[in-house]
């Protein structure tokens, strides 16, 4: 038990020192666990994340927008490879990582469960939900844990752009016609609670918040990075010419900054249980793709072991 | 006396500080793992330059073609949309 103890402390000492934790360091089973949870939701998230955007690729207006959409979504399948990657170092195998995604017991990102109805949404889903992952992400490239950090780093510079071409396509929207500004504002009227959503509960109702604080694996609150999203998303909305959709937006010069108004947690909670518009589209579609891939995987074994064996042949 | 030449060439990456990657250092000879790890200490770490050491076979390695860097590299030439600079954003866009 005294053992136990002091290899707690060390550890805990060591996160105080900010020492970054590596996958052969002892590390608390808890802190194991919370970090297999937290990203290999994240990388779930990455690979359900192409869905709502690949349903536009083959529409997009213009050949420069469908390279780019193309480009977010190819990098999206990156990104779930780096993410399970690092979920592997703690000593779980990708195969259970993607059985739980299959089997619907592990969770990714509420925010995918909602319809990409427009060709807005792609610009709706770069500017807010992007800006939103991304506001996330930049925090998470100081978790205490070294192979997330890192690959939270190269996920960062690489979605640089996600978020610039969204809000391209937004601007240009809201110079357009009375009907592609109004599909703008539709787009963004949908879109901005949910991104919301996406920091999480409220600091109050968030139970493993404080543990993983200590920890460093989160290094700000859910309410601290919202409020720097809506800060953020604030002042570009005037760029745009549109609105956000609540009424309660305005800023406060006491807390010197935007106060906005009470969300929706029932909502969460329902998509998070399954609920949503889209969660039974999305699981299926998953799963379709495994399914229909799998002779695929065959081929590619097949063919690696007919050419080990041609190479062993001619030496 | 052993022939040295014998021991196989092993690949030696460094992790120079904590939170960094380990970078490829450089390689050496050894008859095992454990002297590998132990002679890329002495021959690559002799000023504290790392706080993590890699050996790997070099025989495990597999590395692309050098002639065929060209055309092996060239899907991502001309994809100029894959960089933030490609999009036109308002000046005075904040956070962006």
């Amino acid at each position: 038990m005294s053992t136990q103890v002091s290899l707690e402390e060390r550890f805990q000492a060591r996160i105080d020192a900010e020492q970054k934790i590596e996958p052969k360091d002892w590390m608390p089973e808890a802190y194991r666990k919370t970090l297999i949870r937290q990203i290999s939701q994240h990388a779930h998230s990455e690979v359900v994340g192409m869905l709502p955007e690949g349903n536009w690729i083959t529409r997009a207006p213009s050949l420069r927008r469908k390279v780019a959409l193309l480009a977010k979504v190819q990098d999206e399948a990156g990104h779930g490879l780096y993410l399970y990657s690092a979920a592997e170092t703690l000593g779980i195998s990708r195969e259970e990582l993607y059985n739980e995604l299959l089997s619907g017991k592990a969770k990714y990102s509420s925010i995918f469960n909602y319809p990409t109805l427009t060709w807005a949404d792609m610009g709706a889903v770069g500017w807010l939900v992007d800006g939103a992952a991304i506001m996330n992400q930049v925090a998470l490239c100081k978790c205490s844990y070294g192979p997330y950090a890192r690959a939270m780093v190269r996920v960062c510079k690489e979605e640089s752009f996600h978020q610039r071409q969204g809000f391209e396509i937004l601007l240009t929207l809201s110079k357009g016609t009375p009907e592609q500004r109004a599909m703008c504002q539709d787009a963004i009227n949908r879109w901005w609670w949910p991104s919301m959503m996406m920091f999480g509960p409220n600091d109050s109702d968030s139970p493993h918040s404080a543990q993983s604080m200590r920890w460093k694996i989160k290094r700000y609150s859910n309410d601290t990075l919202r409020q720097k999203f809506v800060d953020m998303a604030a002042e570009q909305i005037r760029v745009l010419n549109m609105t956000l959709p609540d009424p309660d937006l305005r800023w406060n010069e006491e807390r010197g900054h935007y106060d906005f108004g009470p969300i929706d947690w029932n909502e969460f909670n329902e998509v998070l249980k399954g609920n949503g518009p889209c969660n039974r589209e999305r699981l299926a579609a998953r799963r379709k793709a495994w399914e229909e891939g799998a002779w695929v995987r065959e081929a590619a074994m097949a063919h690696a072991a007919k050419r080990q064996q041609q190479s062993v042949q001619s030496h | 006396m052993a022939n040295h030449s014998e021991f196989p060439l092993w690949e030696v990456f460094i992790r120079s500080h904590g939170g960094l990657n380990h970078k490829h250092a450089g390689s050496l000879h050894a008859a095992d793992a454990q002297m590998a790890l132990e002679h890329a200490r002495d021959v690559y770490t002799r000023r504290m330059e790392g706080v993590s050491i890699w050996v790997v076979p070099s025989a495990a390695i597999t590395a692309s073609d050098p002639a065929d860097t060209d055309p092996f590299f060239e899907p991502a030439k001309d994809k100029i949309y894959r960089h933030p600079t490609f999009y036109d954003i308002p000046e005075g866009l904040k956070h962006m």
